[in-house]
């Protein structure tokens, strides 16, 4: 077991299913010569060739085109977005392409294609460049999405991608692309559509994904140390299929809950979540839950704005300070 | 840490009550289960215990006065404990405030004193779904925990106090209070009076406009010839002597209650989706009362002996006329009898007392001349109709029923089959 940054993580992921299946490749902007925007693809262009590892124009609707084309033909095309705000360009490939087909020729034509990239806010990138699409992207039937949060995650979850038969959106972060964690070596593959417990507790389950869970674990360790207070961090990983099962058992130990989500509130992850809950745990719930997400604005440019509009710690820790009516 | 004092639900149906009397006054020490207040609900006048010991405060309902169930109208605190202001009936929900708020910890928190109560729907109890089924499994009446979450929400550190604390039990009934006559608001020269509704009237006006309304009556008529339960009647009040007196009335509850042993399909409450057939019988009594009627009921009727159940009824009834019945003495009845025969009534119509599915109405025995073995004679006669919820009895079941108890009656030794 190797400690990696998260970049290198997913690099590993694709390296390995590259040499694993001859049907694998890489096409984007910048992925090539450059070796990608955030460094992902660093030294594939070179062991694996221009015809596996493609730069593109800077034409996203064009290349997620070519890609979902690609799977049709039988080829198991990885997508990177420079951005998931890019990818917007490209929607009506991955919606009314990728994610219909296989429905709409009754099974026939499978689409075995990855769509990876950055996703939701940096710093100081701005309204246009900060947004987390969770939840947009979430809501199509025929798409899978997966939202790792470390390293291993990252590794085991893009693998099972690549090797899944239906399209897999997968939301990285370029706030999480320096994180480092121990890495399994070699087959490491995450099966999606399992929650993953990041730490348990007793009082609270905090339900995150992606960058969020790092926001539940410190708001967890804060709560620990001053209040005294036993939270359970219950890290999503993917989004759709959800695990409900695992968000139930949480909230059925701890009988609270409050939902962290980098996206806006209105109609977002933790909203189904919150649905879950009510649903299927109702009888469990010693109070209402909360959810804490980013402010429903544009992102702020400003610095101080922007990060009192990001989910914080501290915000992590009031919603739950109320959930146990400390407040 | 002042314990807030509920106008609490004292009987299944209360949404508000009245309070009659303050047995303590602000200031005075109290201790848990000692009677505060004596409070007219729908039903009859019931005792407000203590649910704590401390000092009374901030009483805030006068005598007379007409509170919401769940409102508060008094705090116990500790001696010397400073309490702030008298609690406002409804004080508006906490404002949500904004997750910048939040980060900055300026949450505004709730009054220290009570938990405030909204009063738009007041005989409900707020807990959180954890905490009723706590409730649930553990026997545990909800109405009777003081929640401490925002707007008295009972949840879980709730419950587990209660449970680790015996409940409070209500002190057995003083004797009653005089009737205290309605008030009445006369218009000078207006030629009429306005007369405010009592809660009893209150109750009966909605109950008995969820029966003929909702409910679909038919009626069945039959003529009883009582001349032989007339005889049985002396002939028993003879053998008692000094120790009792059995009347035509519980003669008649009697043989009601052993129709329906034989009749169950009459035994039954209609309950939306389905129907409850009893076992027992448990018989409602129609009494009337100073300002309105209430229904006590006569638990366990059939099994009980002539003179037990003579012995029930006027019990239940000199409660009822003193105000004094417990809610278990006035719930839980199978089906009902409305006798009027004191008042020289021929025959009349009762209106079912839901969700019962029928009742009987009993008119006045008198002397009629009637045709016995080809002879006109006199005879002592008295006309029963009976009123169906035709949802659950239809006509031949209830004429079953009514042919059944005519029998019993017009041959009372069948009641020792």
């Amino acid at each position: 077991m190797a400690t990696l940054t998260y970049r290198d993580a997913l690099n590993q992921a694709l390296r390995e299913e590259m040499q694993r299946d001859p049907n694998v490749f890489l096409m984007g902007e910048e992925v090539g010569v450059y070796q990608g925007a955030y460094k992902v693809s660093r030294g594939l262009l070179e062991e694996f060739g221009p015809m596996r590892v493609v730069d593109t124009p800077i034409a996203e609707l064009g290349f997620a085109g070519v890609g979902v084309g690609a799977a049709m033909a039988g080829l198991r095309p990885v997508i990177e977005f420079m951005t998931w705000n890019f990818a917007v360009l490209a929607l009506d490939q991955i919606v009314n392409s990728a994610a219909k087909l296989l429905y709409e020729s009754g099974g026939q034509v499978p689409i075995p294609i990855v769509f990876r990239g950055p996703n939701g806010a940096a710093l100081q990138l701005a309204a246009q460049h900060s947004q987390a699409w969770d939840a947009w992207l979430s809501h199509i039937p025929g798409l899978k999405v997966v939202a790792p949060a470390t390293p291993a995650d990252a590794k085991g979850l893009l693998k099972a991608a690549i090797r899944d038969n239906n399209p897999v959106l997968v939301l990285e972060g370029e706030m999480l692309y320096n994180v480092k964690g121990e890495v399994p070596d070699g087959e490491h593959v995450v099966p999606i559509g399992q929650a993953d417990l990041k730490r348990p507790g007793r009082d609270v389950t905090l339900v995150c994904h992606s960058k969020t869970v790092a926001v539940a674990l410190k708001a967890a360790e804060q709560l620990a140390g001053r209040e005294g207070v036993s939270a359970e961090v219950l890290d999503l990983r993917s989004l759709r299929p959800l695990d409900e099962a695992a968000i139930v058992a949480s909230v059925a130990h701890t009988n609270r809950a409050v939902v962290v989500e980098e996206g806006w509130p209105h109609a977002g992850i933790g909203a189904q979540v919150v649905d879950v809950i009510q649903r299927e745990a109702f009888d469990h719930l010693d109070a209402p839950v909360l959810r804490v997400t980013q402010a429903d604005v544009p992102m702020p440019y400003n610095k101080q704005l922007e990060r009192l509009a990001k989910p914080s710690p501290d915000r992590v820790v009031a919603a739950v300070r109320r959930v146990l009516y400390l407040d | 840490m002042a314990t807030s004092v509920y106008m609490e639900a004292l009987s299944p149906t209360m949404e508000e009550g009245r309070v009659v009397k303050w047995h303590k006054r602000d200031g005075d020490p109290v201790k848990a289960g000692e009677t505060l207040a004596e409070v007219e609900t729908d039903k009859a006048v019931m005792d407000l215990v203590a649910r704590a010991d401390g000092v009374l405060r901030q009483v805030a309902a006068a005598e007379g006065q007409t509170v919401p169930v769940g409102s508060v109208v008094a705090v116990i605190a500790a001696p010397g404990e400073a309490v702030g202001a008298a609690p406002a009936p409804a004080p508006p929900p906490r404002p949500a405030p904004t997750p910048e708020a939040r980060e900055r910890g300026a949450v505004p928190v709730g009054s220290p004193v009570a938990s405030p109560t909204a009063a738009a729907d007041a005989t409900r109890v707020k807990a959180s779904p954890l905490a009723r089924r706590m409730a649930r499994e553990a026997g545990v009446d909800l109405k009777l925990v003081t929640g401490s979450g925002p707007g008295g929400r009972v949840v879980r550190k709730d419950l587990e106090s209660a449970r680790a604390m015996p409940l409070p039990v209500a002190p057995p009934s003083e004797p009653a209070p005089a009737p205290r006559p309605p008030v009445v608001v006369t218009q000078a020269g207006a030629g009429y009076a306005d007369v405010p509704l009592t809660q009893i009237r209150k109750t009966i006006a909605k109950r008995l406009a969820t029966s003929l309304g909702p409910v679909p009556h038919f009626f069945l008529t039959t003529e009883v010839d009582m001349e032989r339960a007339g005889e049985a009647r002396d002939a028993l009040n003879q053998s008692l002597g000094e120790r009792g007196r059995v009347s035509f009335n519980d003669i008649i509850l009697k043989a009601t209650a052993l129709a329906l042993v034989q009749h169950r399909a009459c035994n039954a409450w209609f309950q939306d989706d389905h129907i409850r057939y009893w076992d027992d019988v448990h018989l409602g009594m129609a009494v009337a009362v100073e300002d309105g009627l209430i229904t006590p009921v006569i638990r366990n009727a059939d099994r009980k002996s002539l003179a037990e159940l003579g012995k029930a009824a006027k019990e239940l009834a000199d409660k009822a006329r003193s105000r004094r019945l417990q809610p278990n003495e006035y719930t839980g009845s199978t089906f009902s009898v409305s006798n009027l025969g004191m008042f020289d009534i021929d025959e009349f119509t009762a209106v079912i007392n839901p969700p019962e599915a029928g009742i009987i109405a009993v008119g006045s025995i008198g002397q009629k001349a009637t045709v016995v073995g080809g002879l006109v004679t006199p005879r002592r006669r008295m006309r029963i109709t009976m009123s169906c919820d035709h949802r659950v009895i239809d006509g031949a079941t209830g004429a079953a029923f009514l042919r059944t108890l005519k029998q019993m009656l017009e041959n009372p030794l069948a009641m020792l089959l």
